[in-house]
């Protein structure tokens, strides 16, 4: 399988990133890390006219923490992220998914930044950036502009991205204190996308959940929070019978697509039972 | 169609070549460096066949483009023997029968190798989990982690003779 031929650029500043694509706007793709797009391009699923490669850009891999955020930057590989004491310390939710994404060899090229700005439903930083309440920063002709995830994710592959604008860093707010966190994903085998995933992050008060975010992979056309499972908990304390409806209203507004993956029904049923899983297990992280 | 003029290093040889931008790494190494060792398997990134290093991290270089290795170092199964000295992990996968029909083996070596540089001792556990990118579909896995534990521990042995030497 050949890809489809291409104009390759590799730009060494941002700004000659950004010039170059609104020279060519629609035409032109970012190379990332290339593990989504690469494959695409090799189905013919997607023929760039153009490539801009901004893998040769300096100072695009980071991870640290600023003002009470984590701050990764675009370039940033799972791999680093995986490796990261401070997201291992501090961040559970995005470390549990740093050990899941993909597989390891491919953890070593695929980008953060790559990941979200792909906008696929079956990825697994959209789901843990809702349940975040991520901000996504992007450079522009224009500047900078920063975008709530809850703003970010329009459609299938698609988000609020124009075509001139580069995803540049991704900000996860630190957890409270007596919040908690999960991730929790069934894979058919390492390297396949999830079944279901379910991406929880509580703030507790006391056994009662005060606030609740909880994001779904691959269940839905676009990257979705699970709001009625997200109500069915908030001001509650998570007794069988809660955890059961915040599981069962996951399961009944998700909306899945049968695939060799599994049949809808299972696939609701799979997460309503990863909803519970993670609740339980972010809660008993909490504190 | 665009073409690009790059240079590579592939295990300590310099090359430079003209080649296309969609060219893959893959195709790159097997076909304008005759390098066939490294093995061309699922062709969609998930069998790990393909397996190589560049700059010291293991990459599925089918899905990289040769353009994209323009001043890079790159490592395939070729530059793990010394000469008629097998490294240990070919070693390794001899002693314990670590293949059947070998088509897995070199990126499975080559992954080996790059956990191996990042974890010298792992548990058998994370061997496992450092190549569930890899497939094999002979062995079951088990003689290749037995055949990695063999090398960490060779390795492992031939470096306190050099301290104590």
């Amino acid at each position: 399988m050949i890809p489809g031929e291409f104009d390759y650029y590799a730009p060494t500043s941002l700004d000659e990133a950004v010039s170059l694509l609104s020279k060519h706007g629609d035409d032109a793709k970012i190379l990332a890390g290339g593990q989504s797009l690469i494959p695409a391009m090799r189905y013919r699923l997607a023929l760039p006219e153009i490539l801009i490669d901004i893998t040769g850009i300096d100072g695009m891999s980071y991870i640290r923490e600023d003002n009470g955020h984590l701050a990764i930057g675009a370039m940033t590989t799972e791999s680093e992220l995986e490796d990261s004491e401070l997201v291992q310390d501090g961040y559970d939710m995005l470390s549990d998914a740093a050990f899941v994404i993909a597989d390891p060899v491919v953890r070593n090229k695929a980008t953060v930044g790559g990941n979200i700005a792909h906008s696929d439903p079956a990825n697994d930083h959209p789901a843990v950036m809702l349940a975040y309440g991520a901000e996504v920063i992007c450079l522009g002709p224009g500047g900078t502009r920063s975008i709530p995830i809850d703003e970010f994710f329009t459609g299938l592959f698609e988000n609020s991205l124009g075509d001139d604008e580069i995803l540049t860093e991704i900000r996860v707010p630190r957890p409270a204190a007596n919040s908690g966190t999960a991730y929790i994903k069934i894979e058919r085998k390492v390297g396949d996308y999830a079944i279901s995933a379910a991406a929880v992050n509580l703030v507790m008060d006391g056994d009662t959940v005060a606030g609740a975010r909880i994001g779904l992979t691959n269940v839905s056309a676009t990257p979705m929070r699970a709001r009625n499972a997200e109500a069915a908990i908030i001001g509650k304390i998570l007794t069988d019978d809660v955890l059961e409806a915040a599981g069962a209203a996951a399961g009944a507004e998700c909306d899945p697509a049968a695939d060799l993956r599994g049949t809808v029904e299972y696939k609701r049923d799979l997460t309503r039972v990863l909803v519970k899983r993670a609740i339980k297990k972010a809660a008993s992280r909490a504190g | 169609m665009s073409k690009h003029e790059i240079t590579v290093t592939v295990n300590g040889t310099e090359h430079t070549e003209e080649v296309e931008s969609r060219l893959l790494l893959v195709h790159f190494i097997r076909e304008n460096l005759d390098l066939t060792g490294t093995h061309i398997g699922c062709d969609s990134t998930s069998c790990g066949a393909c397996t190589i290093q560049v700059d010291g991290q293991t990459v599925k270089s089918c899905t990289m483009f040769a353009v994209q290795a323009n001043g890079k170092s790159i490592k395939t199964i070729e530059g793990m023997a010394n000469g008629a000295e097998l490294h240990p992990l070919q070693e390794g996968f001899w002693e314990k029968h670590g293949l059947q029909c070998g088509y897995c083996t070199p990126g499975m070596i080559m992954q080996a190798d790059h956990l191996l540089s990042k974890n010298p001792n792992p548990t058998e556990e994370e061997i496992r989990w450092g190549i569930s990118g890899n497939l094999c579909r002979c062995t079951g896995y088990n003689k290749i982690v037995e055949a990695i534990e063999y090398a960490a521990d060779k390795m492992a042995n031939s470096e306190t003779e050099a301290e104590t030497a």
